[in-house]
């Protein structure tokens, strides 16, 4: 019964095509298709925020979104942020701060807080809470993190004030 | 947690959803924005061989502010409704609820429409909709109909819709007075232990007018008439107070889970809605 169908996705900027089972969950085509593997998974129940991207312009958990779904749609995921040599100012921030410690949470935290901060660009500390709240850290407190979202905001403020 | 095998299908308008419900009958099965659903088709708690995805369906993704009432597109999201000024202006209780719904990615994929025609208890937008006395608008073969979001819900994910109608959009009168949406829950992006949704207004000193509805207390969201009737005409003294709590516990039906038992799950009933009574009050 279950057809392959033809699924166009933009990732990260380059387009894909391929054929994949619609049911197919769309943080697994990334990871296991695509070899996107920066979104991980954690709880797969939609609760840890592991597997969080940008899809159209909206932060999504990937573990709670069919292949079919995500079709004809564009996504970003934490590689499409900055890469080693370009770190995103997020990137830096966290690794300054002491944002994480194992760093399974961190990419999804990371894409999480691009769109808080396109969204809100200087969060209070409990819009920071708030905003992040889909997603779930063992290891670090949460304080370091808040720090580290903070520290990237003022960056990225003071960059783009340079900038005009 | 990978669900069974289904058929896809994304029409892009009513027609074609209609059509595949019409051939499918109970084996197809709407999708908003899966965040009810596609947990339970992980869980194989549903099994829905033909998923309709109404994601390309035009005409249900706005927000219209009429001078006597507002419509609401199924697919208008949470984060929609947080979003939207006008609607806070309007309806500030609509606000208040979707920001205790969940976490933000949620609320992002959440819509209205799944959120109300779902059935499930612990969703927070019934209880809202019936404090609000808002209507329901659905389509199916035989053209459209409205129905009152206090005759909607059967039982746990029973409905007064039928397996071949889609819900378009929600219908609110606007709303007048002090509002209050108050949820007691274990943790940020939980459904509620008790949440209350109040509308009060106000004459002179005295109550007016008082809808009451409270959410996760039975199968269904449960709208208190008899609570709502305790506070008019009165100054909202404690005495007020007691007795539309009293009448509210009456008409609620909670059952012991991982949330508690009854006798605590009252208490928090309890609670929530002299909180909810007392801000609506305030802001009446
Ligand atoms: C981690 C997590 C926490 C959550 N916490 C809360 C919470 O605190 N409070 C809360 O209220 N909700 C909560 N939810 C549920 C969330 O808000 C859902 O998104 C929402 O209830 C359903 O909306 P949906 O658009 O995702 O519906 P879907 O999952 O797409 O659909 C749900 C059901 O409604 C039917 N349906 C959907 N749209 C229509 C339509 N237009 N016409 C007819 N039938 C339709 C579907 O067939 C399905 O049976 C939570 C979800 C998650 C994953
Ligand atoms: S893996 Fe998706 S939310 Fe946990
Ligand atoms: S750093 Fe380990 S889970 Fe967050």
């Amino acid at each position: 019964m279950s057809n392959k169908m033809h699924i166009k996705l933009n990732v990260n900027g380059k387009d894909e095509e391929f054929l994949a089972e619609p049911r197919e969950l769309l943080i697994y085509t990334l990871r296991e298709r695509l070899n996107i593997t920066g979104p991980h998974i954690g709880c797969e129940t939609s609760h840890c925020g592991a597997c969080t991207m940008t899809i159209d312009g909206k932060s999504v958990k990937a573990c709670t979104m069919f292949v079919a779904q995500a079709s004809g749609k564009s996504v970003t995921t934490i590689e499409g942020l900055g890469g080693p040599d370009d770190l995103h100012p997020l990137q830096s921030a966290f690794k300054e701060h002491h944002g994480l410690q194992c760093g399974y949470c961190t990419p999804g935290m990371i894409t999480r807080a691009a769109k808080l901060l396109e969204e809100n660009p200087n969060p209070s500390e409990e819009e920071i809470r708030f905003g992040m709240a889909g997603n779930i850290c063992r290891c670090t407190g949460y304080q370091n993190i808040v720090k580290s979202i903070q520290a990237a905001a003022t960056e990225m403020n003071a960059a783009k004030e340079a900038a005009e | 947690m990978i669900p069974a095998a289904f058929e896809y299908h994304r029409p892009t308008d009513m027609d074609g959803v209609l059509a595949v419900l019409a051939e499918h009958g109970d084996d197809a099965r709407v999708m908003a924005g899966g965040h009810s659903l596609i947990p339970m088709m992980k869980l194989r708690m549903a099994d829905v061989p033909h998923l309709i995805d109404l994601q390309d369906v035009g005409g249900m993704s706005d927000i219209e502010l009429g001078s006597d009432s507002i419509r609401i597109g199924a697919l208008v999201t949470q984060a929609d409704i947080i979003d939207h000024e006008g609607l806070a202006k309007a309806a500030p209780i609509l606000r208040e609820a979707a920001l205790q719904i969940a976490d933000p990615q949620v609320r992002y994929m959440g819509t209205v429409g799944g959120n109300v025609a779902n059935g499930d208890p612990g969703n927070d937008m019934p209880g809202l909709m019936q404090c609000l006395d808002a209507s329901f608008t659905v389509v199916g073969p035989d053209g459209e109909r409205d129905i009152p979001a206090r005759e909607f819900y059967e039982a746990a994910y029973m409905t007064a819709r039928e397996d071949d109608e889609v819900l378009t959009s929600v219908t609110i009168p606007m709303p007048k007075g002090g509002y209050a949406y108050e949820k007691q829950k274990r943790k940020i992006g939980d459904y509620a232990t008790a949440a209350a949704a109040v509308q009060i207004t106000k004459d002179g000193g005295s109550c007016a007018s008082a809808a009451i509805a409270m959410t996760n207390l039975s199968d269904t969201p449960i709208f208190s008439d008899a609570a709502g009737a305790a506070l008019v005409g009165t100054s909202l003294d404690d005495a007020a107070l007691k007795v539309a709590v009293a009448a509210m516990l009456g008409d609620i039906d909670p059952t012991e889970d991982n949330r508690g038992p009854i006798a605590f799950k009252k208490h928090v009933a309890g609670v929530i809605l002299r909180r909810a009574i007392e801000r609506a009050w305030s802001r009446a």
